[in-house]
């Protein structure tokens, strides 16, 4: 599929993108950390503290209850985003990892017992790692984990296998960060469903490329960071339905989350606030809004196509690099193109292009097990986004040409 | 030569650079000139771990001296290393721990110590003052 959107036009909306890097003109490929910034979030955040600064569901007066409508509206706005049900689903969280901690230790501490099986996959990112093997050492659960072929797709009759009447919760990226495959997350939640197991995704990869239904997924949790999707850092969600939010137990004490206190006894808030102790992040909540706001005008199929074609045109494009080779082949992709080049350590990749103004990331991109699956120690990553363009690609490859010369 | 006149050394050695590519090309040469260390000593005691690339650091007395041995697996980093070796081995342990390194500000790479997360450089550079100061204790008791 082809798309419509003026590139050139949509650059201009991103101030950071005319930056001088080591002389150059910035190229900026390392979107999937995160991802830059449109003007209209930099003002909605700049807006927030210049008109109407002021904590919220406390304060009666004017400020306090533009801030806290304005607040709720992005909930209401998260809620449309991933089609959910009810806004009191949408909690907002510090990100990803904090909705993934959140679900592990409210969840998990309350509902998962000592021989309780776990199931995640090779392919997790860090934060969907740690926390359920924290969560199994304290309770005494069992982690599984689900591998991967040498494309870097889940092998799912694997998956079928470690599914038992023992699992209790399912816990899967949508998204590779370090691999960009898309997993097949809608087959995954029904089969966890079949033996009556909860299943989180973590979508904090996806949510910038795919739209989400969270009702048509069924998925139990999804958690996201809204600095990848073009918004504000430090700030993110967790979906979860709400039975299954009522019935977890609150995950931090404090102001904002209760009813009621007494030396004697608390009585909690109900949901969201149940899960939202304290001062939020009030500013870049507000300014959440307007990111997803940016991203549906332009439109999710048409910020994928644009990616697809970045992706296709670059996969192509290093195969005459000498030696390279792509770590991630899956047919499922978003825009991200992680690879290996023989004899030449990725760090020294990341500084040479770095001097030439192209940013990608180097390392193991907090995916450790996945590279011993590979047996390598990190990858180099280009990963792409609505604003980036060919010419910046060809800019990558002859960048890599010089990585080649320099150090061949 | 004290520790100040390799550093002064270097950074005259970096002044015949006017361009990133020829800088890092020399670096790079450093690197690749740098005497692998031993497989007995990349061992887990003496490895310093960033988060991109590894760096192994063995030090040991030989008389009243101070010296060390480096090794990397990605090349720039070799080259820098390869430096901070030049720069601090082969001396007191006293004056190891009071030096002060100024010449990688001034050939413009205290960027790659300043990353302490994405490699073992500044690490190392700590570790290599500390070795510094706890064999002047030793030597002080001793
Ligand atoms: C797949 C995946 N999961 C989780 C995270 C963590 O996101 P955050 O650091 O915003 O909590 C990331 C971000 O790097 C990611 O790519």
């Amino acid at each position: 599929m082809s798309h419509n959107l003026n590139i050139a036009s949509i650059r201009s909306d991103f101030p950071i993108l005319n930056e001088v890097v080591n002389g150059k003109q910035l190229v900026y490929f390392d979107n999937a950390a995160t991802t830059q910034k449109p003007r209209l979030v930099l003002d909605a955040l700049s807006g927030y503290y210049e008109h109407y600064n002021a904590n919220i569901h406390r304060g009666i007066h004017h400020l306090a209850e533009k801030a806290t409508s304005a607040f709720e509206q992005s909930r209401k706005r998260l809620q449309a985003f991933l089609n959910a049900e009810h806004s009191e689903e949408i909690i907002f969280t510090y990100g990803t990892t904090d909705g993934i901690n959140l679900v592990a230790s409210a969840y998990g501490r309350k509902f998962l017992k000592e021989g309780d099986e776990v199931i995640i996959s090779t392919m997790e990112h860090h934060s969907n790692i740690v926390p359920w093997q924290m969560l199994c050492e304290e309770k005494g659960c069992i982690l599984k984990v689900i591998p991967i072929n040498d494309e870097g797709e889940l092998l799912m009759d694997e998956y079928e296998k470690l599914l038992t009447e023992k699992t209790k919760f399912v816990s899967v990226v949508h998204v590779s960060n370090a691999l960009g495959t898309i997993n097949p997350i809608k087959e995954i939640i029904q089969k966890a469903h079949a033996v009556g197991a909860k299943v989180l995704i973590d979508g904090a990869q996806a949510s910038s490329h795919i739209e989400i239904d969270v009702q048509d997924l069924d998925c139990d949790f999804y958690s996201l960071s809204l600095h990848k999707i073009y918004g504000p850092t430090g700030m993110g969600i967790l979906y979860g339905k709400r039975d299954l939010l009522n019935a977890m137990p609150p995950y931090r004490g404090g102001g904002e989350m209760i009813k009621e206190v007494t030396f004697a006894k608390t009585t909690y808030n109900e949901l969201p606030y149940k899960f939202e102790a304290g001062t939020p992040n009030i500013a870049d909540v507000v300014a959440a809004k307007y990111a997803l706001d940016y991203v549906d005008a332009l439109g999710k199929p048409q910020i994928a196509a644009h990616e697809n074609e970045l992706l296709k045109y670059a996969t192509n494009a290093v195969s005459e690099i000498e030696g390279l080779r792509i770590i991630g082949q899956a047919k499922e992709k978003v825009s991200v193109l992680s690879f290996v080049i023989d004899g030449i350590h990725h760090q020294d990749i990341g500084v040479l292009l770095d001097q030439q103004g192209i940013a990608v990331r180097t390392g193991h991109h907090c995916t450790q097990p996945l590279m011993n699956r590979f047996n390598i120690t990190g990858t180099s990553r280009a990963s792409f986004a609505v604003y980036n363009t060919i010419e910046e690609i060809d800019r990558l490859i002859q960048g890599l040409h010089k990585v080649r010369k320099m150090l061949g | 030569m004290t520790i100040n006149e390799i550093q002064d050394e270097l950074i005259s050695d970096f002044e015949l650079f006017d361009d990133w590519e020829s800088k890092y090309e020399f670096i790079i040469d450093l690197g690749k000139q740098f005497p692998p260390l031993e497989e007995q000593y990349k061992t887990e005691d003496n490895i310093i771990k960033g988060c991109q690339s590894r760096v192994w650091l063995n030090a040991y007395m030989d008389g009243d001296l101070l010296k060390f041995e480096a090794d990397s697996d990605a090349i720039i980093v070799r080259g820098l290393v390869s430096m901070l070796v030049k720069v601090l081995s082969g001396h007191t342990p006293e004056q190891i721990a009071k030096s002060d390194l100024y010449f990688m500000e001034r050939i413009g790479l205290h960027q790659h110590l300043a990353q302490t997360r994405s490699n073992g450089l500044a690490a190392m550079l700590k570790q290599m003052k500390a070795y510094g100061f706890a064999f002047q204790a030793k030597s002080v008791n001793a």
